[in-house]
């Protein structure tokens, strides 16, 4: 059986900038697994801007983002196989894969990186009553067939959700020549970022109606049309506010979810709130030696941020196989959020284990204004951070300091909330 | 005195600016958070700029599609004229990240470049 | 002329297709969509009924326990999925005792074998521990079981195809006249003439039965809209699960599937629309409240709701005769549920019919049994390595949430009667019926049908007919 130091699996933003942070902290035998024909993930279908400003200082777009660091990974000389999917990891961590040369092999890892990112939520998920036609896509497989394919999936258009993926899509389908009738949110806020719906919405006079959903789909071969209704706030459709659209397509773009299927089989707990997996300051899983970074861990907004939390992990796998997998010591302060904050990453601390300075990300359940984020060791606030404006579509990030930390050696619960002023 | 409430799109922050103006004259720009924000607050009153992404066919890559952009941005009136002139382009690999797919595009003078090695 | 034309690719007109090849006979069917196994026959609760619900006497009865013996056997020859997990009725309250003890007595008569009442609750809570906690008794019937109805369908079709029998896509049929010695069918790819047809059109075959028949037929199509749960939930019961009729209402089943789902369903509504297969919110509303019986149903993992339509005549029964006043016109109509678990049956009868009345002689080059396709799950370690130096195709994951790999898809469409669209992947291989729902595999899928059918990409469809996914170019319209 081949063994690796550290196997990664999956070979998009995530696990490239693991895989380079852990050569770049001196580990020599590292493996990328990646199931597509090439390396870059979901980067290589994302050909707009606004990839790097945070990691690079400027404005790239996606491919290029993704060849940043495919050249340094071919620089570094890391191993990487394409094509090949990866289709159980026991606890041992043996890594079982399969691809059209090598057939069914097995790899013997000391640490994994799980980098799998995740995949879009579909319709059945949402239930949406009507006839199953074609015309009904994820915009993430509408960007997939016009960005790298160069196919039209259909003329006259109607988006429902407006995450990041259906604004980015409005525009591009716009400019290709499709007719974007309305992107529907089923929330009263935007899902996506503001920039998005300024540039991808606003510039093409595609109108963004918040508190609207799709309630039926016409078409028994094509779609043919949908009907939309405002919906309350508990998300229920509201009579008297049906209208018909006519179009051949609706994209969705109601959400991303991690996808820890081959996670969850080898025994890693996930958090139910991110569906990723619980990680310690190390971004190391219940299995020791098992990390996780990127989608597959909690859903990002940016990709610089994923790269930033891959390389944190690519750094700890490292040094995990350096110290001889060693059992950590020291105890370990549990990291929440409570008041709106839905989630934290990660969800333990270790002071002795962590860096200098310790990023903590996390996402708020509703938009706030004019608020305050409150960090708290025990019951004593430490933090006060004004906000001018929260919203759950935008990823937040606060640091704990280690020399704090060692200074409050009573401590065993930091938590983070939102406070109104 | 008028005022324009916009949001800075120059990167994710998506920073609330708002630009005040004498006529065709900006006297105050406000809620920008960086030098970028200022700089997109003037332009998009005066002269609103974007970057254009699309994507050109391929001959004898490994993807029949290449992605490319606008190297710099382009006046926003010029982006339907821009994507316009892609149209039936087709380029013969191998293509690299930065080769010029067309020159000075709908007459902005800007290029259009490659955005991926196919 | 053909010796016979079956109207409907279904399950029981393959499956009549399937048992007329044993004969020497000069048959077609003929199906007005682009695969088989379109219509009812491919949205339904995909379980074998025991036979203990039809009225005593029945053709329906008798046809479900004889289809339901049949099934172990038949599954083996074709080589497609059946499990005989067994079936439960429960019964929430001591006043509807009477019922669950009429359903037993009417199974025995029916010939139903191994039918127990239970109602030791430690013992019912040790065979399914998510039901209820209100249960009184169940019915136990070891002899139910779930099938594919997609291979159970498909595979009896390809069996007939091997065995001689020709099929017609796209060919829906538009009128039927008497002519000498048989029938002349107009359909839309031009005229057939026959000296049967035999009618197992599903929710149409009243319209063919009253073109040559004075004596009317009338079939409603009664809409059940289901929901399919993630693998995650397939284990959350071990047995198809029925509610007793009861004052809380008709009920309806929660069932584990041969591929590791949960399918929750039906509803019934009676509808006039014969196409009309859309879902509806008070379905899925009432969908979402069929806990009665089954306790903790994970309904946030349901990864899509789809709607069948039954072939209900108002007799509520099978009719499968040649008609008195249409000699050589079949009839196979009203076949609603047992259906799909009386199909073997139902062809074996039909066939029967046709040999004594064509006078037909024995095929000798008859071959019941079919090889399936190969699923990669159920093969060792090292049977899968060993497929993969042999067929590099079959290393190659297409799908990745149900592990679907290029062989199964080459396969599928190339083998007789093979799939041409992403539909008939999906059902042959379940490419795409996974919990992303095809999002990752279509534009994949859609490559290989271009590249093995020569199929150009904006031609492909999701289901045959007008359900193009692709509409053209980049900028072809700027």
């Amino acid at each position: 059986m081949k063994e690796y130091d550290i196997v990664i699996i999956g070979g998009g933003p995530a696990g490239l900038a693991a895989a380079i942070a852990a050569r770049d902290n001196g580990s020599e035998s590292i493996l990328i697994l990646e199931r597509d024909k090439e390396l870059g993930g979901i980067l290589n279908q994302c050909i707009h801007n606004g990839f790097g400003l945070h990691t690079f200082k400027e404005e790239l777009t996606g491919p290029e983002y993704a060849a940043r660091f495919t050249e340094q990974v071919e620089k570094y000389k890391i191993e990487y196989v394409l094509n090949t999917m990866v289709i159980e990891i026991s606890p041992e961590k043996v890594v079982t894969a399969m691809n059209r040369e090598e057939g069914l092999f097995d790899i013997q890892a000391k640490a994994i990186i799980l980098a799998m990112g995740c995949r879009e939520r579909s319709r059945g998920a949402l239930n949406i009553p009507g006839y199953r036609p074609a015309g009904i896509f994820s915009a993430g497989t509408a960007q997939r067939l016009v960005n790298m394919e160069g196919f039209m999936p259909g003329r006259e258009v109607v988006i429902l959700g407006s995450g990041d993926i259906g604004l980015i899509m409005a525009r591009r389908l716009t400019l290709e020549g499709a007719k974007v009738k309305v992107v529907a949110e089923i929330m009263p806020y935007s899902g996506g970022l503001k920039r998005n719906i300024v540039q991808c919405l606003d510039d093409y006079g595609i109108p963004l109606k918040l508190s609207h959903t799709v309630i039926e789909i016409r078409g028994k071969e094509r779609l043919e049309g949908i009907t939309l209704a405002a919906v309350d706030d508990r998300g229920k459709p509201i009579a008297g506010t049906e209208e018909e659209y006519s179009c051949d397509t609706l994209l969705l773009s109601v959400g991303l979810i991690p996808e820890n299927e081959l996670s969850g089989a080898m025994g890693v707990v996930m958090n139910p709130v991110t569906s990723g997996p619980i990680v310690n300051e190390s971004l190391e899983t219940n299995v020791e030696g098992v990390f996780a970074c990127g989608n597959v861990l909690h859903v990002h907004d940016l990709v610089d941020f994923v790269s930033e939390e891959a390389a944190a992990a690519g750094k700890n796998a490292s040094n995990y196989v350096k110290n001889g997998e060693q059992k950590p010591n020291g105890r370990e302060i549990i990291l929440e959020g409570t008041d709106g904050v839905r989630y934290t990453v990660p969800s333990t601390i270790n002071p002795e284990r962590m860096e200098a300075t310790q990023i903590v990300r996390f996402r708020v359940g509703n938009v706030y204004k004019n608020c305050y984020i409150g960090v708290y060791f025990n019951d004593e606030r430490v933090l006060h951070r004004k906000r001018m404006v929260m919203a759950p579509g935008e990823m937040e990030e606060i640091k704990l300091e280690k020399e704090k930390l060692l200074l409050h050696p009573d401590i065993d619960r930091i938590t983070i909330r939102v406070e109104e002023a | 005195m008028e005022k324009r409430e916009l949001i800075c799109i120059s990167c994710p922050m998506g920073c609330p600016l708002t630009v005040e103006l004498e006529g065709q004259e900006i006297v105050n720009i406000t809620g920008y958070t960086c030098k970028r924000g200022e700089v997109y607050g003037r332009k998009e009153v005066t002269n609103p700029t974007r970057i254009v992404t699309s994507t050109v066919k391929v001959e004898g890559g490994k993807s029949d599609m290449v992605s490319v952009k606008t190297r710099e941005d382009i006046p926003k009136d010029k982006i339907s004229e821009c994507v316009k002139a892609l149209k039936g382009i087709t380029v013969k690999a191998p293509v690299r990240i930065g080769d010029v797919i067309l020159s000075n595009v709908a007459g902005t003078g800007v290029d259009i470049v490659a955005t991926k090695e196919v | 002329m053909y010796d016979v034309i079956i109207i409907g690719a279904g399950v029981s007109g393959s499956a009549v297709a399937r048992e007329l090849s044993r004969y020497k006979v000069n048959a077609c069917v003929l199906e007005k969509e682009e695969d088989v196994c379109c219509g009812t026959s491919k949205a339904n609760s995909a379980i074998i009924h025991a036979g203990y619900d039809a009225a005593e006497g029945s053709l329906m009865a008798k046809l479900n326990v004889e289809g339901n013996q049949i099934m172990p056997e038949l599954s083996k020859e074709l080589d497609i999925p059946f499990e005989q997990c067994g079936s439960l009725v429960v019964c929430l309250d001591e006043a509807s005792l009477p019922n669950l003890q009429a359903l037993y007595d009417r199974g025995v008569k029916n010939g139903v074998e191994d039918l127990e009442i239970i109602t030791d609750k430690a013992r019912i809570r040790e065979m399914e521990p998510n039901l209820t906690d209100e249960v009184v008794a169940v019915l136990s019937a070891p002899t139910a079981g779930i099938v594919c109805p997609f291979h159970l369908n498909i595979a009896l079709a390809e069996n007939a195809y091997t065995n001689g029998i020709d099929f017609k896509f796209d060919t829906e049929v538009e009128s039927i006249e008497p002519i000498e010695g048989g029938w002349k069918l107009e359909t839309s790819q031009g005229a057939y003439e026959t000296r049967y047809v035999v009618n197992a059109a599903g929710v149409y075959a009243d319209r063919f039965h009253n073109m040559v028949s004075e004596s009317k037929i009338h079939i409603t199509p009664r809409r059940g809209d289901y929901f399919l749960l993630d693998k995650n939930a397939g284990k959350h019961v071990n047995r198809t699960i029925f509610a007793l009729p009861s004052k809380y209402g008709k009920g309806v089943l929660v069932t584990p599937t041969v591929h590791g789902n949960l399918i929750i369903g039906p509803t019934a509504v009676d509808i006039e629309d014969k196409e009309g297969t859309a879902t509806t919110r008070e379905g899925l509303d009432e969908l979402s409240k069929a806990s009665l019986n089954v306790k903790n149903l994970p309904m946030r993992q349901v990864i899509t709701s789809f709607a069948g339509l039954r072939a209900h005549e108002d007799h509520h029964e099978f009719i499968i005769r040649e008609l008195e006043d249409a000699p050589g016109f079949v009839d196979c109509a009203g076949i609603e549920s047992p259906g799909l678990t009386s199909s073997p049956a139902i062809g074996k009868m039909v066939a029967e019919i046709l040999r004594e009345k064509l006078d037909l002689d024995v095929n000798p080059d008859f071959n019941g049994t079919r090889k399936g396709n190969i699923d990669l799950d159920t093969l060792s370690k090292e049977e899968k390595a060993a497929l993969i130096e042999k067929e590099p195709a079959y290393g190659n994951i297409i799908c990745r949430c149900e592990m679907v790999t290029e062989g199964e898809l080459l396969d599928a469409i190339h083998r007789p009667l093979g799939a041409r669209t992403l539909d008939g992947i999906k059902r042959r291989t379940r490419a795409g019926a996974g919990r992303c729902q095809a999002g990752f595999c279509t534009p994949k899928t859609m490559e290989i049908l271009h590249r093995e059918l020569g199929i150009p990409m904006t031609e492909i469809t999701k289901s045959g007919g007008d359900s193009q996914l692709l509409v053209g170019y980049n900028k072809d319209r700027i």
